[in-house]
């Protein structure tokens, strides 16, 4: 789960790193009132889940509160990368002499924890990580031992920090380290952490990613998930346990476990077609979670037909077969459904939903190139 | 030969009175697995399904009845905790079948089971399984057939459809082993081709990756410079946007990493073969033999 950014500079605080003064607005009289409060130039940050916020224009210098106001209207009107922006956070603007990085992220391969600074903030670290990959200095820390002192000094040498700034920095890397660990993010990142004129540092921004997985013993920080950065259907996917992702393409998907579902959007590719969605059901394909899935992917209308993709293991191919067919009463599609069944009884699965009409195919290149021809009249042939 | 299970795996069921794991464990013995004993805090001295003992510890279920490896169905909240029990326990052998842990509790897992030399598989997979001798797993036995081509795969499903499409052209496998959708989990791509390698009654191997990490990338390494026996590969997810979990945990394509593309071409590069589409695995590997 993603965090907004006003969000996270919250955690951060709590852990002793330094952030700017300011507030959450959702309105633009709300925007002026924290800008008359900190009585300074502040800057205006739309609070979206998506990056390139500022290259958008959802971030803007204001010196007085009236144009905090009026910069704040503007924000809050705004639609980034598809996402309505419904707040803004208003901060005294940073007396910004330099730009740095500092990030704590899991390192998979390494299977560790691994704290990244950079002399270069302000700017995409990916970017960063694939042209100058030696500006990013790392720290790679034990899973017992945690972060020691050493490796924050080496960090802060390896960005050119001054000495003064480095108890300041020490105890900003300790905390995010913390943060890190005892939120269960996998990413958590102030980006850019500033040098100020007067020598000081600051988290101007900041990010945090958490595991989904350990929410359940994080009530207040799963409370923080924002109803609207989420669509309907993606909501009632998650509500149902299903594994529901909108993409752009016009061929619905619906498919037993997450490998075969993506190999299933692939193939729809192959043969020159575009998925709409990843859906995974799990294991099982009962009916009510047939019919949950069927509804999600109908309430997207760019969906032309709609692919079922199961295999039937332990539960075997005929049982999905009266599943899928009972779910078909449930929901009225108004588009064609290819179903491709194999596995266990796959044979009585397949003419069981012949019975009723529905369109089968025995392989997986069958089905695809026949969702395909119905979707757009044609198939690409690979 | 073969890996990793056998006949002569004597099996401990961690969670065996919870719904997953008493419905699997009737399944793993109404395959032929040898299930010695079951696992649940509280309710030792009892019988679970199959009459099979029930222990309250990992460690009184191995005195009493000489198992060897454990296989885990308790909940995700519980598992890091099994997992490092049954470790603690002395056995050889972990699978764990139980889906969303959390990350940071692998990692603190996985750098502790490095430490004992002890081998997990998963968590988050179905298990492995040796057609005709041992199921420790979830995966549909009867799809399965004695053989000589080792499957080992991130995925669940997707493993199953292609054992079944082998098995339709009467290829059998030697053993199959899912290692899990999770970011971090106990055995990798390597370490299971290292085994293939080493087993004489598997001939050649099937792999089955997805988009996320570079365990596909360290094969692909390993296959280059290690590798006697051919591999065919596939990888899911070639058209899956970046920053976006696609269903498993770790298949995600971050900063520009993990994607299918590289995956495919760093092991094209090591001279496997990649399938375009699972139904053209059993194809390649019928070429093969």
């Amino acid at each position: 789960m993603k965090l907004h950014e006003y969000q996270a500079k919250r955690i951060f605080s709590q852990y002793g790193i330094p952030i700017p003064e300011g507030d959450v607005a959702t309105s633009s009289a709300e925007a002026r009132a924290v800008a008359e409060r900190l009585g300074r130039p502040v800057v205006v940050k739309a609070q979206v889940l998506v990056g390139g916020r500022g290259k958008a224009g959802g971030i803007r210098l204001a010196h007085s509160p009236a144009e905090a106001e009026e910069v704040a209207a503007a924000i809050l009107a705004m639609e980034i990368k598809g996402l309505k922006v419904r707040k803004v956070l208003v901060d005294a603007a940073a007396d910004i002499r330099k730009e740095l990085y500092l990030g704590a992220v899991l390192d998979r391969a390494r299977r560790r924890v691994v704290l990244m600074a950079a002399s270069q903030g302000g700017v995409d670290i990916e970017e960063v990580a694939a042209r100058n990959p030696e500006q990013i200095i790392q720290a790679v820390t034990d899973p017992c031992l945690g972060l020691k002192e050493y490796q924050i000094r080496e960090l802060g040498a390896g960005i050119g920090l001054a000495r003064e700034q480095m108890p300041a920095f020490t105890h900003i890397c300790q905390g995010l380290f913390r943060a890190f660990w005892e939120n269960d993010a996998e990413l958590a990142e102030i980006n850019p952490l500033v040098v100020q004129g007067d020598g000081s540092l600051l988290a101007v921004d900041a990010k945090m990613v958490l595991d989904d997985n350990a929410l359940y013993r994080h009530p207040d920080l799963a409370a923080l998930r924002d109803p609207d950065e989420e669509s309907p259907a993606e909501r009632e996917a998650r509500l149902s346990g299903l594994s529901y992702i909108r993409l752009d393409g016009q061929i619905g998907c619906m498919v037993n476990g997450a490998g075969l579902a993506m190999a299933t959007m692939d193939i729809i590719k192959l043969y020159g077609g575009e998925p709409a969605n990843f859906l995974d059901i799990g294991g099982g394909a009962q009916s009510e979670r047939v019919a949950a899935a069927l509804r999600i992917i109908l309430s997207d209308p760019r969906v032309r037909v709609v692919l079922i993709n199961i295999f039937g293991g332990i539960t075997r191919c005929d049982e999905v077969a009266r599943g899928i067919l009972q779910a078909m009463k449930e929901v009225d599609a108004q588009v064609p459904m290819v179903v491709r069944l194999v596995g266990t009884n796959e044979v009585a699965g397949r003419a069981l939903l012949a019975e009723a009409q529905v369109i089968t195919a025995q392989t997986l290149p069958e089905a695809a190139q026949l969702a395909v021809a119905l979707a757009y009249g044609e198939v690409r042939s690979p | 030969m073969s890996i990793l299970v056998d006949k002569d795996t004597r099996v401990v069921v961690q969670g065996i009175t919870g719904r997953e794991g008493a419905f699997h464990t009737e399944q793993m013995i109404a395959y032929g697995t040898k299930v010695v004993a079951g696992v649940t805090p509280g309710k030792g001295g009892g019988w679970g399904v199959g009459n099979v003992p029930i222990f309250d510890t990992v460690r009184e279920a191995i005195d009493a009845t000489g198992a060897n490896t454990s296989i885990i169905y308790v909940p995700a909240r519980f598992a890091p905790d099994a997992i490092v029990e049954a470790a603690d326990a002395g056995l050889e052998l972990i699978v764990c079948i139980t889906e969303g842990i959390p990350v940071l509790d692998m990692l603190r897992v996985r750098d502790y089971l490095d430490h004992l030399g002890v081998r997990l598989i998963g968590p988050n997979c179905p298990g492995v399984i040796t057609p005709g001798e041992a199921k420790v797993g979830i995966m549909p036995g009867h799809i399965h057939t004695r053989g000589h081509v080792g499957i080992v795969s991130r995925s669940g499903t997707l493993t199953y459809e292609v054992v079944y499409a082998l098995t339709s052209r009467g290829i059998g496998q030697s053993t199959a082993v899912g290692i899990g959708g999770d970011p971090i989990s106990g055995t990798s791509f390597v370490d299971v081709l290292r085994l293939f390698e080493n087993d004489p009654e598997t001939r050649q191997v099937v792999m089955i990756g997805e988009i996320g990490g570079n365990d596909e990338e360290q094969a692909a390494e390993f296959i280059a410079t290690k590798m006697s026996k051919p591999v065919t590969a596939f990888i899911a997810g070639q058209t899956a946007p970046p920053g976006r979990r696609m269903g498993h945990a770790g298949a995600i394509i971050s900063g520009g990493r993990g994607t299918a593309a590289d995956k495919i071409a760093a092991l094209k590069q090591a001279g496997v073969r990649v399938a375009r589409h699972p139904g053209e695995i059993a194809e390649m590997v019928a070429e093969l033999l």
